[in-house]
């Protein structure tokens, strides 16, 4: 290899540090395997800290009735049966287990009267079914798991990006990455590579997500030959905040609807008798985000475009307990207390469903050696996700990321890097700082936030998404000649305009995607095709890259066991 | 809507100096904002630690008029516009470029506290009564700003033999945990340093998270010290047993 870059070896490369990129590391290291974590962060930044509800799992600790079946029912109910029902029963299956064994490393959950993990209700879950902590569950999670790690003897590559995945033939060998500090290159070569750095929400303009929010990870996989699927499932939450302006998408928990919390139009009007009068505000993410966008819409919006959210009917003190976070969110960014009144609310972009297509057990893509899970796979939450269900996610396919990741170190032989191809990339990084003109990366970002906003939103039509594509072209012409001032140190406009180039890679399979599903399902919202089609029910859109660009198929999905058709028939 | 003259830090290990910029100010604008239209419209290359931008990660402290503050949650219409806002880095770490500092010996010090540690046989059933204590050292993001203006941290410079208010913080959760069965007065006292903390509560002042750290989690911390130090019985009892509780 090589000499000239600082090199690091292990069996297992895990790119992303939130609640799948430790879950994973902490199992492989179980395994014997040798592992480094390289995050964009620093260590407990990453989004799974800002989760709020809590971790589905059917324990059963305050609805006795729950179980595994429901749960897998109403993920599949949630998804559209979309889903990969290998992964959601496996899921289903598996979650309570990984919630004990975040207790038994040291999380202190919110407790029963009996002193079991108390659980909450949530949109599209029959029962009672959230493990939380007040509602700064993430926080909880991603500290646990980074305390276990460290103290297992992760190496942790903080504030480091990767930029290329190499590959040794077929396989995969290692990373190039950068610094974010010093801005010098690195190399990590690995026998196995866990892709876990989450979801794309960065591309619109109204999101929950943080900078790091780029695609980074689907589209690595996808430059290295793996299949991209269900891309035109992008979550919309219903609510995030709309006032003042600064804070316009900063997520407002759905647990303040699984608490009681109420929505009202302008009116006063509980409009959610109109969309779905049996489950009214625990009704799925989907129908929640399209009931307060078509509110908005039809002018009974309130006064900065939202819905009112009301939970002051609650006593002030359980509000306080039980929703510190939000309290405090609105009390110091928007002048609102909570407990007296109402918060304005409108959708955000907030989670990808689709993402690296995996098989259920292993969590292996198409690419030899390479791993996904969490929010950058696909297949468990089919056409939509049901809140709770992602940390729950992240825990269980980390865990078998990790697992298969370090098997896979075992087995396998030496990898080797070629040089060409670290230098190649390290080219390709350093272009932006060499031309004597262009644009900033920032114009360019935000261009792209408008497109996606405006062309492969909420609601969707033919002509908008061809726009879209139309623009996304262009975007990417100027990104070819995006320019970047000042030096490699620390340098944000030059980590922009690395991250621009996944995040204009991944918008085009969302917006490729979503203009050949002609119908609508799930966070998919078609208005020239308003309904479900039949022969859309049992086909994934997959994306891979072809031989002159992007490339679109379509794959049937599995046949299922007569025994889970049965559970989904039940009630 | 009026502007607002901002004075930022800009430079490196070498140096640097304040450099003016003037930002248009929207309603509800937190000084991360103005950091954000900074970066998009004057200074690309302006170096800034942000990710959640709701005060739940705890990347972007600084020192906003020289008060330690998260950014995301300092409103521009709480501070005096009359004059220029200035924004520094973290005094207490060494600086790397701009408003980011070099926080890696935070989690060095973290890397020296033992895990959790279950009882043998024990059952998982805890009364939310005994987990609420514990819950409130869990709600701290490490934004560092109680590293930042502890004054053993920023003025004496004691980082070798002092721990830090937010680690006394996690060591208190560990400590009161419910079902936790090690004891880690031995750090406290020798590795930790807790008893150079001499109680002022400026980490508790800066704290975003409003964790009572000194009276909640450093005093307590000092009072088992000093019953496995320096209560006679238990001093002896030390002594013929060299450690104190199973370590």
């Amino acid at each position: 290899m090589n000499e000239k870059f600082e090199t690091h070896e292990h069996d297992v490369l895990i790119i992303g540090a939130g609640g799948a990129g430790l879950r994973a590391a902490i199992e492989a290291l179980g395994q014997g395997a040798t592992v480094a974590v390289v995050c964009k962060s620093l260590l407990g930044k990453a989004h799974t800290v800002m989760a709020e509800g809590g971790i589905a799992a059917a324990m059963a600790n305050v609805d006795q009735a729950d179980d595994w079946r429901t749960h897998f029912r109403d993920t599949m109910r949630g998804g559209k049966f979309l889903n990969n029902w290998r992964m959601a029963h496996i899921h289903a299956h598996e979650s309570p287990e990984r919630v004990r064994e975040l207790e038994q490393w040291g999380a202190l959950f919110d407790r029963t009267s009996s002193g079991d993990i108390l659980q909450r209700a949530f949109g599209g879950h029959t029962f009672k079914r959230l493990c939380h902590v007040g509602d700064r569950t993430g926080l909880e999670m991603i500290r646990t798991l980074q305390d276990r790690g460290v103290n297992l003897g992760i190496d942790v590559y903080m504030e480091c990006a990767v930029t290329r995945l190499l590959k040794d033939g077929e396989r995969v060998s290692g990373a190039l990455a950068y610094w974010r500090e010093t801005g010098r290159f690195v190399v990590f070569k690995a026998k196995s590579i866990v892709i876990a750095t989450g979801g794309i929400g960065k591309a619109w303009r109204i999101t929950s997500n943080s900078w790091e929010y780029t695609g980074d990870g689907m589209a690595l996989a996808y430059d290295a030959g793996a299949e991209l699927m269900d891309m035109e499932f992008v979550q919309f939450h219903p609510t995030g905040m709309v006032w003042p302006p600064g804070v316009q998408g900063i997520l407002v928990t759905e647990a303040v609807r699984g608490e009681g919390g109420v929505l009202r139009n302008k009116d006063g009007e509980r409009f959610m008798e109109r969309y779905d009068p049996d489950k009214m505000e625990l009704s799925t993410r989907d129908v929640v985000a399209r009931a307060i966008y078509t509110e908005v819409r039809e002018g009974r919006g309130t006064e900065h475009g939202g819905a009112y959210l009301d939970i002051s009917h609650r006593p002030a003190e359980y509000v306080k307990r039980k929703l510190p976070s939000m309290y405090h969110q609105f009390r110091e960014l928007a002048d609102v207390d909570i407990t007296e009144g109402p918060m304005e609310v409108g959708p955000t972009c907030h989670y990808m469903m689709g993402g690296i297509r995996v098989e259920a057990e292993t969590a292996q893509t198409t690419v030899p050696g390479l791993f996904a899970a969490g929010e950058a796979a696909a297949g468990l939450h089919g056409a939509n996700r049901l809140g709770g269900n992602s940390l729950s996610d992240l825990l269980v396919f980390g865990r078998r990321a990790g697992l298969s990741a370090a098997e896979h170190a075992k087995q396998s032989g030496q990898v080797t890097i070629e040089a060409q191809d670290v230098l190649e990339a390290t080219r390709e990084m350093l272009e932006p700082f060499e031309r004597p003109a262009g644009e900033s990366p920032y114009d360019i970002h935000r261009d792209l936030q408008e497109t996606m906003h405006n062309y492969v939103g909420i609601f969707r039509n033919e002509d908008d998404l061809k726009k879209g594509l139309s623009e996304l072209d262009s975007l990417k012409a100027r990104a070819e000649d995006v320019r970047v001032e000042g030096s490699r140190l620390f340098n944000p406009g030059w980590h922009l305009a690395r991250d621009l180039k996944a995040m204009l890679t991944v918008s085009e399979a969302v917006a490729l995607s979503a203009l050949e599903r002609q119908e609508s399902r799930g966070a998919h919202s078609r208005i020239d095709y308003p309904n479900y089609n039949e022969g859309w029910s049992k086909q994934n859109n997959i994306i891979a890259r072809g031989e002159h660009g992007m490339q679109l198929k379509q794959r049937s999905t599995e046949e299922m066991p007569a025994e889970l058709q049965r559970i989904l028939e039940g009630q | 809507m009026s502007d607002a003259i901002f004075k930022i830090f800009r430079g490196d290990r070498g140096g640097g100096k304040l450099v003016e910029y003037q930002v248009p100010i929207a309603p509800g604008m937190v000084v991360l904002d103005a950091l954000h239209y900074i970066q998009a419209h004057q200074a690309p290359d302006l170096a800034v630690r942000w990710n959640c931008k709701a005060g739940k990660c705890g990347s972007c402290s600084a020192e906003v008029n020289g008060r330690p503050r998260l950014t995301c949650k300092t409103r521009m219409d709480a501070l005096p516009l009359n004059e220029p806002i200035t924004v520094q880095p973290m005094k207490s770490f060494p600086i790397i470029r701009d408003l980011v500092t070099d926080v890696s010996w935070n989690y060095r010090v973290n890397r020296k506290i033992p895990p959790f540690t279950p009882r043998a046989d024990v059952e998982w059933k805890m009364g939310q009564r005994d987990v609420d204590r514990v819950q409130e050292f869990r709600k701290c993001i490490e934004c560092f700003l109680c590293q930042d203006v502890c004054h053993v941290l920023r003025d004496h410079d004691k980082g070798e033999q002092f721990g830090g208010p937010r680690f006394f913080v996690r060591i208190a959760g560990l400590e009161m945990h419910p079902l936790d069965r090690l004891s880690r007065t031995d750090l406290l006292k020798n590795e930790m340093g807790i008893g150079l903390c001499n109680i002022t509560k400026c980490c508790t002042e800066v704290c975003p998270e409003d964790i009572h750290i000194t009276d909640n989690a450093i005093i307590p911390l000092k009072e088992r010290v000093v019953d496995d130090y320096y209560d006679p019985v238990r001093w002896f009892l030390r002594k013929i047993k060299r450690q104190p509780k199973d370590k």
